[in-house]
Order: structure tokens, then C-alpha cells, then sequence
């Protein structure tokens, strides 16, 4: 449904882009990974058509956006990160000057923005002028101009900036709603929101893709080890010691958040080993009371590291741009 | 049909604000009164021929209430938009750029004709006191339509430049009277440069009109004035392929 080859992208002497490369299958939703300034709002725009890529190309729907940019644009449905809306009007009056704008038949325009009120979640406000909305509801009418069309593919940039826990649910909810009807790229710099909605994720950094996978594949690719996170209320020397005798541990080391008269600890196992079962029976056995036990996943910050160590170690051109899924 | 889409929406939130209204009270008010008073000096000191003793008082002082009056409402065209980052949405819906240009610049233009119309009131009232031919009236009206046409098409392109709407209004003005002194003092160069500069003077292609007189010349000029800044316009908007946003 999208094919990007080689895109790079340049404002005079800055290079926002290079070098990016990615497909991205029919009905699939793609999660673009990275730190704030890494490309991923430059990439989304070249895709959305707001400016063309300074090199490569970029196909969505079979469209060109360059040279039939008017088709392409016609096919996408694109909400930027910092959606700009216009105050002054309601929000049934703006998605009806969008339909008109898309070219959306008279006769469907109707169902069509009820469609895209109903799926945003913000039919209730539909007579509500967006200047008195706030930036949650904003951010979702932002998404429903974006649907409005039924456009094959979306482009959403950070959907859920912004929002508070229940909406990035509701958010996450919709999107996830979407698969396998449509093509769905999203940008977040959130790693567990990739792994709740995304079948693949593109991770850029420094306008570079580092790599191309499924969420899970890329964690087990990353990880050399697991760790478990424990509390006990108990002497922190005492515990230490009796974590290290059980068969896997790797290493035991203190951290720093434990809570009054208890101790708390990072246990470092190996790849693929699920010790906490053994951990709690070794605890359970000397009766020291279990405050907490639970896996550590892999921040966004050690997928980079690991990621930027490893395009490090590699010569350049083997820095995975586009690994099978 | 994409520019009808834009035109409309420019024209709702022209209308949406109290600043459309203000514009238009404030026109309507200053061409009343120098109406008035031009009518009031035509009758006390005894002029005979309307042409050149009323209508051309009349539309060179409406002259300036249009000079006044269209920087403030082509200053948000595209300004405001940049500010707000509503640009941004516009570039991804399949529509022209030549289409988003053609339906601010109508939207405009659709406010500036309404003002005019609001003003014929003054001479249909004086018409209804003495009877006096309408053609002359009809050409000094072609010809502000003419000249405000060229100052919105002037200010879009101005608009497209800036995100600050103050900028935008100032910088209108600027072009704007520096066309109007272009020619004013005569000795700034020798006679052939004031020549040249004598055929760019938007106010003096005016002057004809006000006095009742149709030349094809002034008529193409203004054309090719409005259709060389909305080329601009469009050039401009073409930037951001290169430069980005923001």
C-alpha cells in the first residue's frame, strides 16, 4: 500500500532525512519509533504530500506523491502532530468543509462525517465550536478530519500526545479497530503504545531507519538478558545472598526505590528464562514477606542504545533498513 | 470546483468576526461623509460639470478609504493560517495550489464588491434629487473596482509571505503608497525614468476613471497588475516544497 525507496529529505544545510526506505502492507498498521527530531513528522509530511521528498520516492495507493500528489493526497487521510484547527467553526461545520475539500459526493457527505464523528468519539460535541473544545477533544477531531473520506490509508502523527490515560485507551481502542480495513501509520515516541497497537514498527533515529520488525521480534533481537525487579521486606544482605544461589541468576543489584525497612533489588537473568516462579519460592521459603515482583521490559532509551551500538558495530551498509516482518 | 469550497469557507469566517463588520462600517462611514462633503463643496461653490466636479472628488476620496480598508482585510489570508498551522491540513487534501490562491483571492474580492455596492446608496439618494447621467458614475465605480482588485491582489500575494498578520497589513500599506508617491515629486529622477515610473503608478491609471474616462490602457494595466501578483502568490506558496514549515 506504501512504498518508500530511498526518501531523504533536506532544508538547506539540515538533512531531516536519509536514506528511508520501508513498505507497508495493505489492512497492516505501522508504529514510527524515535526520539523528537528524529524524521518521523518530515516522513508522515512527504507521505501526506505536504512537501515532496528532496530524493527517492514515495508510492501510496499506487499514487506517486510527487508526480500525482493530487491522487495520492486523495487516497490518505493525515492528522499532524499539532493539530491546527479552525476555532470558528462547529465541529459538523469544519468536517463537512474537509468532505467538500476531499471531494467526498454530496450525497454521502452526510454519512460520511457522522462516520468519522461517531469513530473519533466526538459525535456528542458535533454542534460545539472547536475554539471552546479542549485539546483532547481537539486532538480527536483532528482525527476525524483525517477519516472523513474513508481514505485507504492514514497517516496519524502522535495520536495520542496530549491526551490523558482513558482517551489514549479510547485512541488506541479506535485504531486498533481500523486493521485489516485499513493501512494505518502512526508516530509516537511511546514504546508501549507500538506494542498495544502496532503489527510493525519502523524505529528512526537522527533521520535514519534502524530497523524494521514486529514489536515482540524486536525485543527478543535486543534483549542479551531479562531482568526482574523485586521487593522484600527483609536485611538486604540476607536476601542478596540467597537470590544469587538460585540456578539462572546472572547478577543481583540493589535499587534504589525500596520502601521503608524493605529492600529492593534488579535481578539479571538469562535471555528467555523465566525465573519468578523460583525467585518467589526462594523468598516464600524463608518467609520474608514479597512486597513486589515483576519483569523490567526494555525502555524505549536501551532499544536505542542498543540499537545505535549495534548500527555501530555493523558497517554501514548493513544497518537494517528493511528486515522481513 | 475546490476554489468555490475555500472562497466559502474565507467568506464565513470573514463574517464569523466582528472584524469584517468594523471594516465595513468604518468604509461605509468615511465614503458617506467625503460623499457628503464633496456634494456639500459641489453645490455651495456653484459646480456645473458632475464629472470632473463631483465624481472625481468623490472616488478619489474613496480611493483612500480602499487604500485604508483592503490591506486589514487581505492581511489573515494566509497569514492567519500559517500562524494557526492550519496550512498544514490544507496541503494534504487533494486540492491545487492555484485553487486554494483563486478562492482566497475571490473570497476577498467578494467583501470588497459587497462594500461597493453599499456605497451606491449615496449617488441613487442624490439621484433621486437631480437626474444626471449614470455613465460617468459607472466608469469611476469601474475603476475603484479596478484599483481595489489590484490592492487585494497585491495584499494575498504580501499575506503568503508572512505568518504575522500586523507585517502583512504594514507591508501592503508600503507597496501600496509607494505606488501612489511614485510620482509625486518629478525631480527624484530624469524625465525618461519618470516616464516608465508614471505607467507603474497604480493611482494615476486611477485618475482617468474618476473622472470619467474608460482607457483600455488602464484597464489592461490593472489586469496585468492583479494577475502578475496572484502569479506571485502562487510562487510563493511553492516554497514551502523546498523550505518546509515552520
Amino acid at each position: 500500500m506504501i512504498q518508500a525507496s530511498h526518501l531523504t529529505k533536506q532544508f538547506g544545510a539540515l538533512t531531516a532525512i536519509s536514506d528511508v526506505s520501508f513498505d507497508v502492507g495493505r489492512g497492516e498498521i505501522v508504529g514510527f519509533l524515535g526520539p523528537n527530531g528524529a524524521g518521523k513528522s518530515t516522513t508522515m509530511r512527504i507521505l501526506a504530500g505536504v512537501f515532496p521528498p528532496t530524493s527517492g520516492r514515495a508510492v501510496v495507493a499506487g499514487y506517486d506523491v510527487v508526480t500525482d500528489s493530487l491522487r495520492a493526497r486523495g487516497v490518505v487521510g493525515y492528522a499532524p502532530e499539532r493539530v491546527a484547527l479552525y476555532l470558528d467553526m462547529t465541529v459538523r461545520e469544519y468536517l463537512i468543509y474537509v468532505a467538500d475539500m476531499k471531494a467526498v459526493a454530496p450525497s454521502r457527505r452526510s454519512a460520511g462525517v457522522d462516520a468519522a464523528l461517531a469513530s473519533a468519539g466526538v459525535a456528542h460535541m458535533a454542534g460545539r465550536l472547536i475554539g471552546t473544545l479542549s485539546k483532547g477533544y481537539r486532538q480527536r477531531v483532528g482525527i476525524a478530519q483525517a477519516m472523513v473520506g474513508d481514505p485507504h490509508v492514514l497517516i496519524l502523527d502522535e495520536p495520542t500526545a496530549g491526551l490523558d490515560p482513558e482517551q489514549v485507551a479510547e485512541v488506541r481502542r479506535l485504531i486498533r479497530r481500523l486493521r485489516g480495513e485499513r493501512t494505518v501509520i502512526l508516530s509516537t515516541h511511546i514504546l508501549s503504545e507500538v506494542e498495544a497497537t502496532c503489527d510493525r514498527v519502523i524505529i528512526i533515529n537522527r533521520g535514519r531507519v534502524l530497523a524494521v520488525d514486529a514489536p515482540r521480534n524486536l525485543n527478543q533481537r535486543l534483549r542479551h538478558t531479562s531482568q526482574i525487579h523485586l521487593e522484600v521486606r527483609a536485611a538486604a544482605d540476607a536476601v542478596a545472598g540467597r537470590l544469587r544461589a538460585i540456578p539462572g541468576v546472572l547478577a543481583v543489584e540493589a535499587a534504589g526505590d525500596a520502601a521503608e525497612g524493605g529492600a529492593a533489588f534488579i535481578v539479571t537473568t538469562e535471555k528467555d528464562s523465566d525465573l519468578r516462579a523460583d525467585l518467589a519460592a526462594a523468598i516464600s521459603a524463608a518467609q520474608w514477606p514479597l512486597l513486589e515482583l515483576r519483569p523490567v521490559s526494555l525502555s524505549l532509551e536501551a532499544i536505542f542504545l542498543s540499537l545505535v551500538t549495534e548500527a555501530a558495530a555493523d558497517t554501514p551498509n548493513e544497518i537494517p533498513g528493511r528486515l522481513p516482518a | 470546483m475546490k476554489f468555490l469550497v475555500v472562497c466559502r469557507r474565507e467568506l464565513r469566517s470573514y463574517f464569523s468576526s466582528y472584524i469584517a463588520y468594523i471594516l465595513l462600517a468604518i468604509f461605509l462611514l468615511l465614503s458617506g461623509y467625503f460623499f457628503y462633503s464633496d456634494l456639500i463643496f459641489f453645490v455651495l461653490f456653484g459646480g456645473y460639470v458632475l464629472p470632473t466636479g463631483l465624481w472625481q472628488y468623490v472616488f478619489l476620496d474613496m480611493r483612500l478609504c480602499t487604500l485604508l480598508v483592503l490591506p486589514l482585510l487581505t492581511m489573515r489570508l494566509f497569514a492567519e493560517e500559517k500562524k494557526l498551522g492550519t496550512i498544514e491540513l490544507l496541503w494534504t487534501y487533494p486540492v491545487r495550489d492555484g485553487e486554494v490562491v483563486l478562492g482566497k483571492f475571490l473570497a476577498a474580492w467578494i467583501f470588497f464588491i459587497i462594500m461597493l455596492l453599499a456605497t451606491v446608496i449615496n449617488p441613487l439618494l442624490f439621484y433621486h434629487f437631480y437626474h444626471f447621467d449614470f455613465g460617468p458614475l459607472l466608469a469611476a465605480y469601474l475603476g475603484i473596482f479596478l484599483l481595489g482588485t489590484a490592492f487585494i491582489a497585491c495584499g494575498l500575494f504580501i499575506s503568503s509571505l508572512t505568518e504575522n498578520q500586523v507585517v502583512s497589513a504594514m507591508a501592503t500599506y508600503g507597496i501600496l503608497v509607494f505606488f501612489w508617491f511614485l510620482t509625486w515629486n518629478e525631480e527624484v529622477a530624469e524625465q525618461r525614468i519618470i516616464q516608465v515610473l508614471l505607467h507603474l503608478s497604480l493611482f494615476d491609471h486611477f485618475y482617468n476613471f474618476s473622472r470619467g474616462v474608460i482607457d483600455t490602457q488602464d484597464v489592461a494595466f490593472f489586469t496585468l497588475f492583479v494577475f502578475f501578483f496572484l502569479f506571485l502568490t502562487f510562487e510563493s506558496l511553492g516554497v514551502r516544497k523546498w523550505r518546509g514549515i515552520r
